[in-house]
């Protein structure tokens, strides 16, 4: 004999509930709504008045070059020679053998490839020094430089990086040993000389349209030089210090950001060279973890056990204690 | 003597007329889903008495703020607030409902899972919750990255390495600054908000999770075993729910 009724499921606490028939209280949902939004009102604005919000400048490459101009000429010696930390990313940016990370077996960025492409010698250091007008010694400079075989150029940056480690700065000049760099002492000057005028900051952000929004090559180049990082670390927002969650002065910044934060500060990612992708790998695998909690066995009986709900629903539980027979 | 005619095409009409429309169809099921006292209830269940249960509603109020403030400084531009005090307030105004509404949004996220509110066919509210959550996240993320200062400036380098590691830095690039303000104003605000009204309307049409163990619940709960699992209650056990609809 067959039964017309389908299979049955367990009652179980932390799935399924027996829903409320019980008694109900007056409630009022738009005056609640209305008078929680009044008193957050209220608040922000006195956070506001009293705190203020943050607006350090931002650093541009004229800040940089007149702060540190000595910073600037060995940042952008290892542009032009390709050691620089954009020079040797990897993807988006260029192809970099073995720059990138990696996941186990897998490395995400490589299977999508290079879709930003910077060559930062081009980018950062020829194309700005040929929009200087009038300036046919830096043009012959750069003939001479592109005209070059690869190994004369790797010599002649070579030599001005060793003697950039050395260089100073003082009566608006910068101060380099001679050495056997050939063009490129000038072409390096000239790009100082460009970037504390403020004219590389536009030819960095040139643009096929008259109006420029993205600042990708500019945060780049002030990235790879030490200045803005020795302004955070300044104020609190090195890696280290938990980044990218803080913000400049006594601001709480983005606190949410906390747990991201702190796989950064702990072994192995703190010192792993594809720690970036193992923070996003547990990130991901704990946001989803959080989303789907309801269908995981044991993690959704946390809080049947951890029994904090008798402090949400106390008044709830003291009622039954005084009402036995319901 | 009179007669009456109907009109030539009046049975033909009437037919036509009797089809269901997707108009039609969709008041239903929406009436039927939230009928209005479900949707603006004016009494609830006397369980529900705990100061955890308004952050709700202060997460929600601390998102209008965020909207509102977030419009003005869009009337304005970007570059407004830089250089007018009034702009800067608006722009505090902006910050601190942020930070209160990621505050109240946690605090209102713990007390809902200590609850266990996702029991009872409520696994859908649950869900989009933890999406509006982490949408948020991102949403502030690229108000950090359009603020054209320092912040903005270094968060953005240091950040380009995490996106950029899961190939994603290779289509949203976060030193792209006309790319994040507008995933800030527009995108990501959209589709917040939207993931929090279906949250708010689920919270309405499921009603709040009961206690466990509720012992204000009928009679006729459930026991052990006496689930019917193709997702209807059986109509003895009509104060069981469980399972998604």
């Amino acid at each position: 004999m067959s039964s017309s009724h389908k299979p049955v499921k367990a009652f179980k606490p932390d799935r399924d509930v027996v829903e409320w028939d019980g008694p109900t209280v007056r409630y009022d949902l738009l005056k609640e709504v209305t008078v929680c939004f009044v008193v957050v009102l209220i608040l922000v604005a006195a956070l506001a008045a009293i705190f203020s919000s943050p607006d350090d400048a931002p650093v541009t490459v004229k800040s940089w070059s007149n702060a540190a101009p000595v910073d600037f000429v060995q940042t952008a010696i290892t542009e032009l020679d390709g050691t620089s930390p954009t020079a040797g990313y990897g993807p988006p940016y260029n192809s970099t053998a073995g720059a990138s990370q990696n996941l186990g077996p897998v490395s995400p960025e490589s299977i999508v490839g290079v879709h930003i492409p910077i060559d930062t010698a081009t980018a950062f250091v020829i194309n700005p020094l040929l929009t200087l007008p009038n300036a046919a010694s830096v043009d012959a400079a750069i003939s001479t430089f592109d005209s070059a075989s690869a190994s004369q150029q790797a010599s002649w940056e070579a030599a001005y990086e060793k003697v950039a480690a050395t260089a100073g700065f003082s009566d608006g000049r910068l101060q380099v040993k001679a050495g056997p760099y050939g063009p490129v002492g000038l072409m390096i000057s000239q790009l100082l000389a460009m970037a504390r005028s403020g004219a590389l900051d536009g030819a960095l952000l040139s643009s096929p349209q008259l109006y420029g929004t993205n600042y990708t090559k500019p945060l780049l180049f002030i990235a790879d030089g030490g200045y803005m990082a020795s302004l955070a670390d300044a104020d609190h927002l090195s890696g280290d210090q938990w980044g990218m969650m803080n913000e400049t002065g006594s601001f709480p910044g983005q606190a949410w950001l906390w747990l991201y934060t702190m796989w950064y500060q702990v072994p192995p990612m703190n010192s792993s060279g594809s720690g970036d992708v193992e923070v996003w790998a547990i990130m991901m695998a704990l946001t989803l973890l959080l989303a789907l909690v309801p269908f995981i066995p044991g993690l959704r009986s946390i809080p049947r056990l951890s029994r904090v709900y008798r402090l949400v629903w106390r008044r709830h539980y003291r009622s039954l204690e005084t009402q036995p027979n319901r | 003597m009179t007669t009456t005619t109907s009109p030539p095409d009046a049975g033909a009409g009437s037919a036509a007329d009797d089809r269901p429309t997707w108009t039609g169809r969709f008041r239903v099921r929406a009436v039927g889903s939230l009928p209005p006292e479900k949707l603006l209830p004016d009494r609830q269940p006397a369980y529900v008495a705990s100061w955890i249960y308004i952050f709700g509603a202060l997460t929600l109020s601390a998102f209008g703020v965020v909207l509102l403030s977030g419009a003005v400084l869009a009337v304005e531009g970007p570059a407004w607030w830089h250089t007018s005090h009034a702009g800067l307030f608006v722009n505090s105004l902006h910050l601190w409902s942020t930070e209160l509404f990621f505050f109240f949004m946690v605090v209102h996220l713990w007390g809902k899972f200590f609850m266990a509110a996702w029991r009872g066919r409520r696994r859908a509210t649950w869900i989009t919750g933890v999406l509006a959550f982490v949408l948020s996240i991102g949403t502030a993320f690229t108000g950090y990255l359009s603020q054209q200062n320092f912040d903005s400036e270094w968060i953005s380098t240091q950040a380009k390495d995490g996106i950029n590691s899961t190939g994603a830095g290779a289509f949203w690039n976060v030193l792209n600054f006309g790319q994040m303000l507008l995933w800030h104003v527009l995108l990501l605000p959209l589709v917040v908000g939207v993931f929090i009204a279906i949250h708010v309307l689920l919270v309405r049409r499921r009603g709040v999770v009961p206690p466990f163990a509720a012992a204000g619940a009928t009679a006729t709960g459930p026991t052990a075993g006496s689930y019917a699992g193709d997702g209807r209650v059986p109509a003895t056990e009509a104060a069981h729910s469980s399972e998604e609809a």
